[in-house]
């Protein structure tokens, strides 16, 4: 296990953003709490500490603290990341805490993923077009186990929304992709299950919300908690999809 | 912007792989389906399971002879025979198929890879060549307690990858979600539910939803155990709770609770049953793989509640590893190499990185078994229908169906969420398009007021009380401690009497936050009586079993007693009683006969009747303790005596 260090306990001093849209007398504003240091203190132990003891009202979101249901992503010291995998031995004494942007504020650093990441899933079908429907009494279909890693490798993203709230693009176009949706949907191009012809994906990620209406700053890359391989991703739809635009004109040019 | 009255046909309590399927099975059947969820149905906690789903595909070598009916076997002695036989049979006939569907909604299953394939088997390296004429097909590994190798996973991300899949369907099929909503309440005239109180999580406004059916799918209860648990901040046993206040509805074997071995010290976050599958030791202080010893030939991979008893001996008996945080012993998965943890077990790479800040190809992972599923939960029939109210249906680790009887096998519960959703939510919209929703607006309102008053009492109550979060904490000590791994009597008493006061001390609790909205205090405040009173049922449950059964073990009464305990506690408990009631239904028709289970003696008392006379008496009990009768004749899927031809 990673040695806890220093014996000396550091006072760690949160800046947090609040605000209640529910409370008619509440603005924006930010509270300072201070709290001792805990070997192996994670963001999920340090504002449990805060909840419980200094402002029980704090509003945040942790479900399975282990980094793996995304539901606790939040600025920490400007940068998107999910709080519950976050050490304050990692942080300097001064941390800030804001809410995700881009999605909806629901109070405090608790903020309205669910609907994003639904519409999202509904503007780009995010499901198997399948061929036919399933039988039961047939033996499955094979697909090689490398084809299999590759698929997972897609799936892996957890929707916590870091890589949406890092997004500049994001920021200002709210039907932008950004790099989960557009994972999502190369995840889905690749999968051999998946009958979309090239021309149907073109439509769903040629356009200024889709892969071309990336400008390239890729912090997403840089803020994703599952390291997802975003560039190459990106690489992949444009190849797909420049790809059916010279096959579909050289197909018009001989009718 | 919610209205204060809702309808739907279908009402999902619970977005998790269980609600979901169910409600996906629903609406396919032309039922309108609404499903509520604490969290984005992603979140749900179906998204921590591991390392891998049960279902006898049989594609690989190490597979080979398997069919439904040794999975059968395994689930029945598994469940120490605690299991009703005939849903164990239900289920292993049907989990190959939900494989399947699920590769088809889209889950990318790890494959067989035809030829040379490097395995580690009970600490040796073996080459093994997968046939040319398999590759492709879904894979298997190796999990605990099982005859051969049956778990189908995706990497260590199973239960992601499919509800990823499973959601993608509800997305497609336009399943109305209600992410961020919480029942309080079930609404009910004594004899038929007719929906639920449901608070607003993001304005903490109150509604109810009325429908034809409801299905409780919340999941586990493990949050009672506070901190030592490895479930999901969010599993606080809700739906069993909200089923137990209504008085009519018992819950069944609350005092079955599965402890996991691995799970990381001191954080509890789980470390998968994959990791010894596919090869991985336990180790002692002196570097000892203890479990050779204990458990000749299962090894690491006897069952889960076997290897937790093994490794909180081993610590007692001063061979853990002593650290800040109490003891712990190692696993160790170093072996299996750097290229297999990244790819096959992805996620325990991560979790090791993330929470352990350690490397599993180079250092050893300290672990500790903690409480991990809840086998108890709300008693229905083999159509998930609920005991005592119509029209009440339960699914997945919120009900007990029930298939696990007293230990769960790893990825059993996988399976059963998909199994038992599609099966109940095609019983679901059988009798939801065989009647019209009776909107009884009267009883909705009433327990909207209802639920009211109780967030009122509490917002208005002042003085010195305790804190909510110290009462959680107290409770969390006395089960982990007293309702533990080893119980005895007087421990479980002194439970008793702890839970108790907490009750006491929770209806003079005060809350400090007085926010209007949200209010998370409320909000936990407002659950914390229910959990407390689920805690209840399992410390007294456990005090009345005088056996020792599967993950019920007591070091007072330590064999198992199939002469006066092949039964399965039941217990009722209005809001407003101050004690619960305790009864004792058989536990289903038998067709294995008890016997050993093959973990260490066979001390078992025996059954003092005949298997017949035992049977002959199931239908009338269970339904004078209140079954409400399947759709088809119970024992219809009851295979007698097929399992004889794979028996060994």
């Amino acid at each position: 296990m990673k040695d806890s260090g220093n014996t000396e306990t550091r006072r760690l001093r949160f800046e947090i953003f609040r605000f209640n849209p529910e409370d008619a007398n509440s603005e924006p504003h930010t509270d300072v709490f201070e709290i001792d240091e805990t070997p192996f203190m994670s963001l999920y132990i340090a504002l449990n500490v805060i909840r419980e003891t200094l402002d029980p009202g704090l509003q945040f979101d942790f479900a399975c603290r282990s980094a793996i249901c995304g539901s606790c992503g939040m600025m920490v010291n400007g940068r998107p990341a999910l709080a519950c995998r976050t050490l304050t031995s990692d942080l300097p004494e001064n941390i800030q805490l804001y809410p995700l942007p881009v999605f909806k504020l629901i109070g405090d650093l608790s903020v309205d993923t669910g609907t994003w990441f639904r519409g999202m899933a509904e503007r780009t079908e995010a499901w198997i077009h399948e061929r036919l429907p399933f039988d039961p009494e047939a033996q499955e279909e094979r697909m090689s186990d490398d084809i299999a890693e590759a698929i997972y490798e897609g799936d892996r993203c957890i929707e916590c929304g870091c890589c949406v709230a890092s997004c500049g693009v994001a920021n200002v176009d709210p039907e932008f992709l950004a790099g989960a949706g557009l994972n999502r949907v190369a995840r889905f191009m690749m999968d051999p299950r998946d009958n979309r012809s090239d021309e149907e994906w073109f439509d769903v990620v040629a356009g200024e919300q889709g892969v071309f209406g990336c400008v390239g700053m890729m912090a997403c890359a840089d803020v994703c908690p599952k390291e997802l391989p975003l560039l190459e991703v990106y690489a992949y739809l444009r190849r797909r999809t420049l790809g059916a635009r010279f096959v579909a004109r050289s197909d018009a040019d001989q009718v | 912007m919610i209205s204060r009255l809702e309808t739907t046909d279908v009402l999902v309590i619970g977005g998790g792989l269980a609600g979901e399927r169910c409600a996906i099975e629903a609406a396919a059947a032309g039922q309108e389906a609404m499903i509520l969820s604490l969290v984005p149905p992603r979140r749900s906690h179906s998204c921590a399971a591991q390392g891998g789903m049960q279902a006898a595909l049989a594609n690989c070598v190490k597979a080979e002879g398997d069919s439904p009916l040794v999975h059968f076997l395994d689930t029945v002695r598994g469940s120490d025979w605690g299991a009703d036989q005939e849903v164990a049979n239900i289920f292993a006939e049907e989990a190959p198929n939900a494989v399947r569907e699920l590769a088809h909604f889209g889950v990318p299953w790890s494959r067989v890879r035809g030829g040379r394939n490097h395995y580690f088997i009970k600490g040796e390296a073996v080459d093994i060549d997968e046939a040319l004429e398999n590759d492709g097909l879904i894979g298997q590994r190796d999990f605990g307690g099982t005859a051969k190798w049956r778990a189908c996973y995706a990497a260590a991300g199973t239960g992601h990858a499919a509800l990823y899949a499973v959601d993608s369907e509800v997305v497609r099929l336009g399943v109305t979600v209600r992410d961020r909503t919480e029942a309080m309440s079930l609404i009910h005239d004594g004899s038929r539910c007719l929906g639920a109180v449901v608070r607003c999580l993001r304005t903490g406004k109150l509604f109810a939803v009325m429908a034809k059916c409801t299905v409780i799918a919340t999941g586990g209860y493990g949050r009672i155990y506070g901190q030592y648990t490895s479930n999901a901040t969010i599993n606080e046993g809700t739906g069993a709770a909200i089923a137990l206040d209504t008085g009519v509805v018992p819950l069944g074997n609350m005092e079955a609770v599965q402890f996991h071995p691995t799970t990381l010290s001191p954080s509890g976050i789980l470390v998968t049953e994959g990791c010894r599958g596919d090869g991985g030791y336990l180790l002692d202080k002196n570097l000892e793989r203890f479990m050779v010893e204990a458990e000749p030939e299962k090894q690491e991979l006897a069952s889960r509640d076997v290897v937790s008893r093994h490794m909180a001996q081993r610590m007692r008996d001063g061979k853990g590893v002593d650290s800040p945080y109490g003891r712990h012993l190692w696993l160790d998965i170093r072996h299996l190499g750097e290229k297999h943890l990244r790819t096959k077990l992805l996620e325990v790479w991560d979790i090791c990185r993330d929470f352990a800040g350690l490397n599993p190809a180079e250092a050893l992972i300290p672990v500790r078994p903690t409480q991990h599923y809840s086998m108890g939960g709300v008693r229905v029939n083999k159509d998930g229908e609920s005991y005592g109210l119509a029209g009440l249906f339960a699914v997945g680790e919120a009900a007990c169906w029930d298939m696990h009887g007293f230990n769960r096998l790893g990825g059993n519960s996988l399976a059963e969420t998909l199994v038992s959703g599609r099966l109940v939510g095609s019983r679901v919209a059988e009798e939801a398009s065989g009647m019209s929703l009776r909107a009884d607006t009267g009883l909705a309102f009433d327990a909207i007021a209802a639920a009211e008053r109780r967030a009122a009492h509490w917002s208005a109550r002042t003085g010195s009380g305790r804190s909510v979060y110290d009462i959680r904490d107290a409770m969390g000590e006395i089960m982990m401690h007293k309702v533990g791994i080893f119980r005895n009597g007087d421990e479980l008493e002194e439970a008793v009497t702890g839970l108790q006061q907490l009750l006491d001390d929770c209806d003079n609790a005060v809350l400090r936050c007085k926010d209007p909205g949200v209010n998370p205090e409320l909000g936990f405040a407002l659950r914390l009586k229910g959990m407390l009173r689920l805690a209840m049922t399992v410390a007294l449950g456990a005090k009345a079993r005088t056996e020792s059964r599967g993950a019920h073990f007591r070091t007072d009464f330590s064999s198992r007693n199939d002469k006066d305990w092949m039964n399965r506690t039941l217990v009722r408990w209005a809001d407003d009683e101050s004690a619960p009631t305790f009864s004792y239904e058989p536990t289903g028709l038998i067709d294995l006969p008890p016997g050993h289970r093959g973990y260490g003696s066979d001390d078992r008392i025996e059954m003092t009747g005949t298997v017949e006379s035992y049977n002959d008496t199931v239908q009338a009990e269970q339904a004078a303790h209140g079954r409400i009768p399947s759709a088809e004749a119970m024992g219809s899927r009851l295979r007698r005596g097929a399992w004889k031809a794979v028996a060994t």
